[in-house]
């Protein structure tokens, strides 16, 4: 055991570690770098702690590096397209378009053909949205850019609700959370337990060549995904866990805690898939119970304070477990 | 300038949008104390030296540790490392192995023959250091780095006090010691051996000294008076550990009792054994978890198969018989006698009952206040004749190398503004880095490195050092398992995980700076910094 570890290249800072001052620039995130694109600059109007932000520099940072530069990203309505674009500024340090709420697959779509036309199949087209953009408003464009196959990144940053006008519900928004428009009251307090609707499995489901989902706590696996998705031609899913201290009611310090926690818990599953079939998953590293990651959000509040409460958390931790099932998130062994 | 139709403003950048001003509290790049350097008696910066061996530059780590500590490869053997106690990642995983580490560091040191700089200037003083032990050392090193002419006086044939006379080779074989100190006078420390100081001002005077340091060792062996008949050999382990360093080993006979529980009882029935006794017993009056020793050293006797007999005392001896009462421990944990005797053949008796100060030097000083056989200081280590100063076993302390060497570098801080007719104050103690100061999960989980030992057959037959060292993979890869606690160690964490940007990057080894006109103050580059090296201060509002 202790032999096969040291004949590893430790570096233990490193590991999981933005950077690593031990390691050459190329084994270190793009996020560690200086020169990194900063394609969402400072000066942006998200709350503190934004998830979203985060997620959306980490993705297309890494899309600009693995483009070299040769980007344009297109943007749903929604809290990303209007922290970083109010009137006439602009956070964006990349070609940059709007539309509508719901057509953001299909605007980036015509971006690839335009720049296919031109001559200029180098650049390549990213769309991103949030989750209401994505698995509601703009399902039907998107599952047509799959089903065509057209030559998209698409990106959803999952904050798991319409936050930007006011925290309601979005089919993306889990069980039991409490919204605007799913209150912490009734026999059944927050948002149904419904059947769930899991865009990643959709996109499978398309058999495109690569889907993928990622979370803004683990930065290396972020980064991996989409260089691997800027490697490939054709339609692309990924999806990326994006905390939302407005709207979960969470401190703004614990967006990454809670979505590593969302991780080891097994409520978020890190996989990936290429051509209809998953082929592998991000395991475990330290297990937690589903009430290490609902306990700090005020939205998940009404769970912990009444016995049928406690029921629904066992709801929860049933979805937990079924994820970490059906994807491996656990070694045999069991101790992940 | 023509706009489009339904434009009538260029594009701008958000950087006009001074998001700073959103901010309640501010993120803050703090060095805390690591825990290990909190724990250290001799001061050592043990996150620094160990943050330069990680990156593989060993000497700048020596550097860095010598800078604190002479005695490098004595330390890295014969500390009882209160750093590893203190280390946070004995709650993570297991505690870094700084001492086996430092072991290395000094013994590269020996192998690549590193040097000490040289003072830069001479300050023109003179100091006199009475004692040639590590306190006595650990001072000449450091007064003569700050430019003073240093002289010891060593009453002993030999420099090293305690460390060689005290000390079994097994633990510390003497050619590391001998090459740390001869490190040390080549800084041009003059060492006078066979030199006892009977009266320290009139050789402060005789030697034109401006100041003295005494580091005068326990080096005298307490007696218990103990009935015994004529022919009873009774002998006390202090005296005993000394002749081994002489030419005629000592004759102990086939079976020896030491009585005693401390480290010097230990060393001394772990020699009796080595010289060839077949049986050789511990006699303590207390049970095994009350003993002063060290439970390593305790553990290591038993493997090379020392008995202990606790909750006895000896009563008295007679040839080759000591009579042993069994004792009781009452409710306070105190040994109660039981009246019940019983007998135990022995050729020797080593008794190792603690140990005392010669404090002859000192008679007829005036002012000086000694308590209990040891000698009262100040804080800044003067005794109460002004111009002498004391340290190590001589002064009311726990008595290990390592806390002599501290005492060392601490009396030299303020011999030396005494010198110069200031007064030396000590820099504020930063907040100590404890673990829920951190975020251990960004360190990957390394199991410690276990030392090499040497086999128990020729433990029990060799002087042999039992305690091996690590080589350069292991030592490395020991000293990355450091977490660093408190002290930024450029893993890029603040930098990346900012949602605003607000985080600049100043390069290698110039860590990171806060760019307040954007940041809103979210906590994120706090809470996920793993080593707790920013801190969120309320804003003034």
């Amino acid at each position: 055991m202790l032999d096969a570890t040291q004949k590893l290249h430790f570096y233990q800072k490193g590991t999981f570690t933005v950077g690593n001052r031990l390691v050459s620039d190329q084994k270190r995130a793009v996020q560690a770098s200086i020169d990194r694109s900063n394609a969402l600059t400072c000066g942006h109007r998200a709350c503190q702690g934004c998830g979203e932000a985060l997620g959306a520099r980490y993705a297309m940072d890494a899309a600009m590096r693995a483009t070299g530069g040769n980007l344009i990203a297109v943007n749903a309505t929604g809290c990303l397209e209007v922290f970083t674009t109010p009137y006439p500024e602009t956070s964006w340090q990349i070609p940059w378009l709007h539309s509508l709420f719901g057509n953001a697959a299909a605007v980036a779509t015509g971006v690839a053909a335009a720049m296919r036309v031109k001559g200029r199949p180098e650049v390549r087209a990213i769309a991103q949205g949030g989750d209401g953009g994505t698995t509601d408003i703009g399902f039907g464009c998107l599952s047509g850019m799959f089903e065509r196959n057209d030559d998209v990144l698409y990106i959803c940053y999952d904050n798991e609700g319409y936050m930007n006008t006011g925290v309601q519900r979005s089919s993306a928004t889990p069980p039991a959370a409490r919204t605007a428009t799913t209150p912490a009251m009734g026999p059944e307090p927050g948002n149904v337990f419904g059947t769930g609707k899991s865009m990643p499995k959709i996109a499978v489901a398309h058999g495109i060549p690569y889907v993928a989902t990622a979370t803004v706590a683990d930065l290396h696996d972020l980064e991996r995904k989409v260089t691997k998705a800027m490697s490939i031609h054709g339609a692309r899913y990924l999806q990326i866990h994006v905390p939302c201290p407005l709207g979960w009611g969470s401190a703004s310090h614990d967006t990454i805690r809670l979505a590593r926690l969302a991780v080891e818990c097994g409520l978020f599953p890190l996989f990936e898939a290429e051509n209809g079939v998953v082929t592998g998953s991000q395991k475990i590293r330290r297990r937690v119970p589903v009430d290490d990651y609902l306990k700090p959000q005020r939205r998940f509040a009404h769970l912990f304070s009444t016995e049928e409460g406690r029921g629904r958390i066992g709801r929860l931790q049933r979805l937990a477990d079924r994820n970490i099932a059906e994807y491996h998130l656990i070694d045999a062994e069991g101790d992940g | 300038m023509e706009h489009p139709f339904a434009i009538s403003l260029d594009v701008g950048t958000s950087l006009a949008n001074l998001t700073g001003s959103w901010r309640t509290s501010r993120p803050v790049y703090v060095d805390r104390l690591p825990p290990c350097n909190n724990a250290c008696p001799a001061g050592e910066n043990i996150q620094a030296w160990l943050y330069h061996a990680e990156s593989g530059d060993y000497e700048a780590a020596w550097r860095t540790l010598t800078a604190d500590n002479p005695l490098p490869a004595v330390m890295g053997r014969v500390c009882y490392h209160p750093c590893e106690n203190a280390c946070n990642r004995a709650q993570v995983d297991e505690a870094v192995g700084i001492n086996s580490v430092e072991r290395f560091l000094g013994d590269e040191a020996i192998r690549n023959g590193w040097r000490f700089a040289p003072p830069l200037a001479d300050s023109g003083k003179r100091v006199l250091v009475v004692g040639a032990g590590p306190s006595g050392l650990s001072a000449a090193y450091h007064l003569r780095r700050m430019g003073h002419a240093v002289e010891i006086h060593e009453a002993g044939p030999f420099a090293g006090g305690m460390m060689r006379f005290g000390i079994p080779k097994y633990r510390l074989p003497r050619d590391v010691l001998d090459a740390e100190i001869n490190r040390i006078t080549d800084l041009g420390v003059v060492m006078k051996l066979n030199t006892k100081v009977d009266r320290v001002v009139e050789s402060m005077r005789a030697g034109r000294f401006d100041a003295a340091f005494l580091a005068v060792g326990a080096h005298i062996g307490k007696r218990s008076f103990i009935p015994a008949g004529s022919a009873a050999k009774i002998l006390d382990a202090v005296s005993l550990l000394r002749s081994m360093e002489g030419e005629d080993k000592p004759l102990l006979g086939r079976r020896v009792v030491v009585y005693g529980g401390g480290n010097t009882a230990i060393d001394a029935a772990r020699t009796a054994k080595r010289l060839g006794a077949t049986e050789a017993i511990i006699v303590y009056r207390r049970t095994r978890d009350r003993m002063p020793a060290h439970d390593f050293e305790v553990e290591e006797a038993l493997q090379e198969g020392i008995m202990m007999k606790w909750l006895s005392t000896i009563k008295r001896m007679d040839e080759g018989v000591l009579t042993v009462e069994k004792m009781q421990l009452d409710e306070k944990g105190f040994p109660q006698p039981t009246g019940e005797f019983e007998t135990l053949e022995t050729d020797s008796l080593v008794l190792a009952l603690g140990q005392d100060v010669d404090l002859s030097p000192l008679d007829g000083v005036p002012g000086l206040v000694i308590n209990d056989g040891v000698v009262q200081v100040a804080a800044n280590m003067m005794t109460g004749y002004a111009g002498i100063f004391a340290g190590g076993d001589m002064v009311p302390s726990e008595r290990t190398v390592t806390v002599a060497v501290g005492h060392g570098k601490k009396a030299a801080r303020y011999i030396d503004a005494w010198l110069h007719g200031a007064v030396y104050a000590p820099p504020e103690k930063h907040e100590v880095a404890s673990i829920d100061k951190l975020n251990a999960w960004y360190y990957a989980d390394a199991p410690k490195t276990v030392r090499p030992m040497l086999e128990i057959a020729r433990r029990q037959s060799t002087f042999e050092e039992v305690q091996g060292g690590l080589d350069e993979t292991n030592a490395l890869y020991e000293a990355r398992r450091c977490l660093s606690c408190g002290n930024c160690f450029e893993c890029d964490n603040c930098y990346g995980v900012c949602p605003d940007n607000a985080v600049i990057k100043l390069g290698p080894g110039q860590r990171f700076q806060f760019n307040y006109d954007y940041c809103k103050g979210c906590g994120v580059c706090a809470q996920e910094c793993p080593c707790g090296a920013i801190a969120m201060v309320p804003e003034e509002i």
